[in-house]
């Protein structure tokens, strides 16, 4: 496995974390129904659904791209220590105290939602939560050495983590809209 | 903590709030009517009817101080957390906040471990408050999506302009003045809101100056008391339109939107019209019913109650003159399923009950007597008591079955309608599903030196939640 690859499982994994961000009321489906109710139409349901995955993907998308670019320069360490120190404190942070983006608007547009569903996702750590997976998380390993590969992963490449991204994305996508 | 599982008190929409089961205890602010050495307290009542206590005071919480003039108090988190734009699952049904608008002090009571006997668990001085907010007299709360809203009826002065702050729903630290660009608005009292709207709605009493020492008749006679509505966005916090109802038309007070939030429109209670010292109910609405997204905000009067022709030397000093008794429409409640409102008329003593199914034209469906500054009308249960005050605070049960009010009004204005001194009782009606209503028979709390002001029930009322679904068609 050369450097910024990223095994199959790492790829299950972001589409598995991809369905249980969207099966997360607080991440979109639950506001693209409540505006299909407000507005008596099936098709405003339908119609959020595409900016609430773009503003995901963002969230998403941004987090993972930093973290590649980080990782062409910083030694894996570097980057996987600070980032699992960060992710444990917010998780305990929000177990004590749940703090949201202000957000009181229900009339959205595409641009607002968009806007919603990224700050939605990135203040609850979505973009962090994907990381440690591409960061070389056990399963990760896991698969390269059962691949007979022999080196400690490396964090993906901006090309894996967009593809990454995507997986993600689909996945989420797929379960909103089962949800919904 | 964070709770694991959402608040069971928290209701997606008004529907499914209404099949929760019923209230078992009431709250109720208990005011001492100033001088009599008293503090004010948090009162609770047993408002379970097969309880051996039921109908009576169960808890009494006393406050460090007195005179504070306890007003309406709100819960820190409703329904309201359930709204999709920022769910807030979590969060906890637990704390009263409850503000005086005579101290400008907030009390904060944790009602959680004993229901019966809250705790205090803050108290936020004055000085902090117009230090934090700006403003005196914190007079209504109410939870929203986003933490706790209040309104206040004065600048660090006492006089304008008055208007909202924000507080944190869980550490209750005060955020600060809400308004970004008040425009015309001066007055303030009351505030509520259509969620799926993205609107604000505020009304008008006065500055703490002008209602302090009671009704001041030059104010009055000079149209000087609010007159207006004032619409938000709820959002962006600016002021986008000013509702006159004309100047005649003095205190425009307790406001009620529909609770289903598709509905653009509500009601609200004035208390005295200079023309004959009637009062009125008025209905804002949204034109095409707010399909719009900036579609224009009016309002028109649907409801008039004249006031009664009496005999002068029943009459305080003040109405001698008129001889007559103003209704005085001090309050007004809205069903969950937005079909009945109540009005409480602190000065004829009625408390009327109105089918707005719709809501442009309202039916009067039900009509009982307690109280009254003439009638002095007595409760059932001791039929040779004459009653003063009147029917004032109403709250009505989620599931729209029961009602409760209180008869006092605010102190120093007490004094000038009822000289006699307001003996404060809390009563409770049964509401019959397709209108009419009766008094409970069963229900007739007294409060010793204390006056009883605004209710809130256990779990959520027709005041206390609002909610960002409509029904599922």
């Amino acid at each position: 496995m050369t450097h910024g690859e990223v095994g199959t499982t790492a790829l299950w994994v972001m589409l598995l974390l991809g369905a249980y961000h969207g099966i997360n009321p607080a991440m979109g489906w639950l506001f693209a129904v409540a505006l299909g109710m407000q507005q008596e139409k099936a098709s405003a349901v339908a119609r959020s659904l595409v900016p609430i995955a773009i503003g995901h993907a963002l969230a998403i998308g941004g987090v993972v791209l930093a973290a590649a670019f980080l990782g062409t320069a910083l030694p894996p360490g570097a980057i996987r220590y600070p980032v699992a120190a960060v992710l444990i404190g917010l998780g305990t942070y929000c177990l004590m105290r749940h703090r949201h983006p202000r957000w009181v608007r229900m009339r959205v547009g595409f641009r607002d939602l968009t806007a919603w569903s990224f700050l939605m996702a990135s203040s609850h750590g979505a973009g962090l939560m994907v990381l440690p997976v591409l960061l070389g998380s056990g399963a990760v390993e896991a698969a390269d050495h059962m691949a007979g590969h022999n080196h400690t992963s490396a964090p993906a490449s901006p090309l894996v983590g967009l593809l990454a991204t995507g997986v993600h994305t689909i996945a989420f996508t797929g379960i909103v809209t089962l949800v919904m | 903590m964070a709770l694991m599982r959402p608040d069971p008190t928290f209701y997606p929409s008004p529907g499914m709030a209404m099949q929760a089961p019923a209230e078992q205890l009431a709250y109720v602010t208990l005011l001492n009517a100033g001088g009599n050495g008293k503090k004010d307290a948090m009162g609770v009542v047993d408002v379970a009817p097969g309880s051996p206590e039921y109908g009576r005071l169960v808890g009494h919480v006393e406050f460090p101080h007195g005179d504070n003039e306890l007003h309406h108090f709100g819960w820190n988190a409703c329904s309201a957390c359930l709204c999709p734009q920022a769910p807030h699952a979590h969060m906890e049904r637990r704390y009263l906040i409850v503000p005086g608008i005579g101290s400008s002090r907030i009390h904060i009571l944790d009602a959680k471990a004993s229901p019966r006997q809250p705790k205090i668990v803050k108290v936020i001085e004055p000085e902090e408050f117009i230090r934090k907010t700006g403003y005196t007299s914190p007079h209504t709360i109410h939870c929203g999506p986003d933490g706790v809203y209040g309104s206040a009826l004065g600048s660090a002065g006492g006089d304008g302009p008055g208007g909202i702050f924000l507080m944190t729903a869980d550490t209750f630290e005060l955020k600060g003045q809400w308004e970004r660009d008040r425009g015309p608005q001066h007055l303030a009292y009351d505030f509520w809101w259509h969620l799926g709207h993205d609107t604000m709605v505020t009304s008008e009493w006065g500055t703490p100056n002008m209602v302090k020492d009671g009704v001041n008749a030059e104010l009055l006679l000079g149209g000087k008391y609010g007159h207006k509505l004032h619409v938000w966005d709820l959002d962006t916090r600016r002021h986008l339109q000013e509702l006159d109802l004309g100047a005649e038309q003095q205190m425009v007070l307790e406001l009620r939107p529909a609770h289903d939030p598709k509905k653009a429109y509500g009601f609200v209670g004035v208390v005295v019209s200079l023309k004959d010292l009637s009062s009125s109910i008025w209905m804002w609405s949204r034109e095409d019913g707010g399909q719009r997204k900036n579609g224009k905000w009016a309002v028109r009067k649907v409801a008039e109650i004249p006031a009664e022709p009496a005999d002068p030397a029943q009459l305080p000093p003040l109405l001698q003159g008129f001889k007559a008794v103003p209704p005085l429409v001090t309050d007004i409640n809205l069903s969950l399923d937005d079909r009945f409102l109540y009005v409480s008329c602190w000065g004829t003593g009625e408390f009327i009950q109105y089918d707005v199914s719709d809501p442009a034209h309202p039916k009067k469906t039900g009509s009982v007597h307690l109280g009254g500054i003439v009638r002095r009308a007595a409760h059932p249960t001791k039929p040779r008591q004459a009653l003063n005050g009147g029917p004032q605070m109403v709250e009505i049960s989620r599931d729209g079955k029961r009602a409760y009010f209180t008869n006092s009004l605010y102190t120093p204005w007490d004094e000038q309608f009822y000289p006699d001194g307001v003996k404060s009782w809390m009563v409770k009606i049964d509401a019959h599903a397709t209108g009419g209503m009766k008094i409970d028979e069963r229900f007739f709390v007294e409060f010793d030196g204390l006056r009883a002001h605004q209710v809130r029930l256990e779990g959520g009322d027709a005041s206390s939640d609002s909610y960002c679904y409509s029904e599922a068609q």
